[in-house]
């Protein structure tokens, strides 16, 4: 399996030019692989959740909350369908006709690379300034919390900690998600300069050969990522263990149950 | 430009005498595997060493892919037809004089005495900086050199250009899509897929590095004419820099039926296409919607012509095209004898 294509430019230079097709197949196969390793260890492990007594008796302790806690606002999760929305626009776009399904991909593409970047703008803009920054990214402070929830996966009952507002998972997925979307979208920005669009003059000639080379690769190697964390995205966002938070990415809310039992409300309020 | 070499690189040459024989190497081979009509645009890409494929299948020896034989109020072509044959033909020249014109109007006597419809309106564009080698959007990479600042782009597309802007070099192609031709294309699985010629032609939108919507494996066997626009008012014209052996600048077809019941001077329906203009030979609905029902003469062709070109987008070399494209296609509606050409 080829993992780059290379190319001669008219001054017989050897030049990259984009990334391996072959590689979609890779990530869409280490997606897949992903899935079913995940979904045959949760059937078969003895993972530790919190007993329904426990839960019980904290939420008798806990009747001061109210019964629904707000976990996503509005502006978040418009944010987060439209981003949504833009990611599987930009991978059908991307990847269907390399698949073979052949159709005018290109404006669509570019469009929804827009919504994308603009999504972006605004969701740090949001986070910033409305929302706890710090709260779904990963540090050395966090250590505890991983080595706890191995633990828990492992079959131990461990006390804690437990997650603030974000599980860990969902902060690593986060920082995941992060370097790739920012990766595809900075070169796709500038990749929109060797295509027609009513914003940009036309500059093929805007880097050399080899930096296009290189940012096509990075595009590539981004695009086919993406591919991956979104099918093992879509696979937590539908498993019914899961679905709670799915939920709350709908309806803005999480019960008061699901609060106590899955978080930490010291270092959901902490942060 | 390429230099071209006396010897081609070593392949396989395979010379089936059925469809089944060259389909099961065209399988075997897949992609690897090189499809030979006439010759006369293959050989050039063999001996530049661009192409070089593992295996020829060279269909010359196949009789199932040659003659013309009537078909169901039309005609059937097999797709190892020559040109010449084309021209030569009775039926075609009282019925579908349209296709003579645009076969004849293709390079020279010699050409055409080798070159097959098939192979015609299946060739690969001439720009040349993709039959250089470079590596261009259409040859995989991520460039058009031809549509760069200092690029030399004076043949090239106005039209429908989608990142790279080479244009189909076809003379028959805006001929079959005038007569609502059917392309016959054997499948890679022994099965068999009827395409109007309008959806065989393949823009770069769609595919960047295919003129065809031919798969590897895929043969085109067969082109079907209708007997629905047989004995139209046609009109085909091509103008290229040298009026022998050169390819279209930008080419015209057109086919007519006059509203019998109007006294004849209402357009009852045409069809309309021109080649040379974009990567793919562009059939123009609008113009064709526009035209129908009313009288043909010059005001109707101005009208037309005006909107045949809306949305060109010329490069640096080849704004003459839209002005050129709307004479041409002022012609198609008017006629030759009585339009003026307006720059």
């Amino acid at each position: 399996m080829d993992i780059l294509t290379w190319g001669r430019n008219p001054w017989d230079q050897a030049i990259l030019t984009h990334i391996s097709w072959d590689l979609l197949w890779a990530s869409l196969f280490a997606g897949v692989a992903f899935l079913v390793a995940h979904a045959s260890y949760m059937v078969f492990s003895a993972h530790r959740k919190r007993h329904a007594a426990e839960t019980d008796a904290m939420e008798a302790a806990r009747v001061d909350l109210p019964v629904r806690i707000v976990r996503h606002s509005l502006p978040a999760r418009v944010f987060h369908w439209v981003m949504a929305a833009a990611m599987f626009t930009l991978l059908a776009t991307a990847f269907l006709p390399i698949a073979g399904i052949r159709f005018p991909w290109v404006t669509w593409h570019w469009v929804a690379g827009l919504v994308l970047t603009g999504s972006i703008l605004f969701h740090i803009v949001h986070a910033t300034v409305w929302l706890d920054f710090w709260s779904i990214w990963v540090g050395p402070r966090d250590v505890p919390e991983l080595k706890a929830e191995v633990l828990r996966e492992l079959g131990h009952d461990v006390p804690g900690p437990r997650p603030g507002k974000y599980p860990l998972g969902n902060r690593l997925y986060h920082l995941a998600i992060v370097a790739t979307a920012l990766a595809v979208v900075a070169s796709g920005l500038f990749m929109m300069v060797r295509i027609r669009t009513p914003f940009v003059t036309r500059n093929p000639y805007l880097f050399s050969d080899a930096t296009w080379g290189v940012t096509y690769v990075l595009h590539g190697m981004a695009g086919v990522g993406l591919v991956g964390l979104v099918i093992a995205h879509v696979y937590f966002a539908v498993r019914p263990d899961k679905w709670w938070i799915t939920k709350s990415m709908i309806l803005g809310w999480i019960t008061r149950r699901q609060y106590l039992e899955h978080h930490d409300p010291d270092r959901w309020a902490a942060h | 430009m390429a230099v071209i070499r006396d010897v081609m690189p070593a392949f396989e040459l395979f010379q089936p005498a059925s469809i089944d024989d060259a389909q099961a190497v065209l399988n075997r081979y897949g992609a690897d595997a090189w499809v030979l009509a006439g010759g006369l645009d293959s050989l050039d890409w063999l001996k530049d060493r661009i192409k070089r494929p593992q295996a020829v299948v060279d269909l010359g020896g196949i009789p199932e892919l040659k003659g013309i034989r009537p078909r169901e109020g039309g005609l059937e072509i097999g797709a190892m037809t020559t040109l010449s044959e084309v021209v030569r033909h009775p039926v075609i020249r009282e019925r579908y004089a349209i296709l003579l014109d645009a076969a004849e109007a293709a390079a020279s006597p010699q050409i055409r005495n080798q070159g097959t419809l098939g192979g015609n309106v299946s060739q690969d564009t001439r720009c040349w900086y993709y039959r250089a080698g470079w590596p261009c959007y259409r040859a995989g990479g991520n460039i058009c050199y031809a549509d760069t600042p200092d690029a030399i782009n004076r043949e090239h597309a106005i039209l429908d250009a989608s990142r790279c802007v080479a244009v189909n070099p076809s003379d028959t192609a805006p001929a079959l899509l005038a007569l609502d031709a059917q392309m016959v294309v054997r499948t890679a699985d022994g099965g068999e897929r009827v395409v109007a010629a309008e959806d065989y032609f393949v823009g770069p939108a769609i595919d960047i590095t295919r003129m065809t919507v031919l798969e590897p494996g895929d043969l085109l066997t067969a082109i079907r004419l209708p007997g629905a626009w047989a004995g139209a008012r046609f009109y085909f014209e091509k103008v290229r820099d040298r009026q022998v052996w050169d390819f279209a600048l930008v080419s015209v077809a057109s086919a007519m039926v006059m509203d019998a019941g109007g006294g004849g001077s209402a357009i009852e329906r045409a069809r309309i296409a021109v080649n040379g203009v974009a990567a793919r030979p562009l059939r123009l609905r609008a113009v064709e919607n526009l035209v129908r029902g009313r009288p043909r003469n010059e005001a109707t062709a101005v009208v037309a012509a005006n909107l045949a070109i809306e949305g060109a987008q010329p490069l640096r070399f080849n704004a003459y095209k839209v002005p050129l494209m709307r004479n041409l296609v002022k012609r198609a509606i008017r006629g030759v004898e009585a339009t003026t050409w307006t720059s």
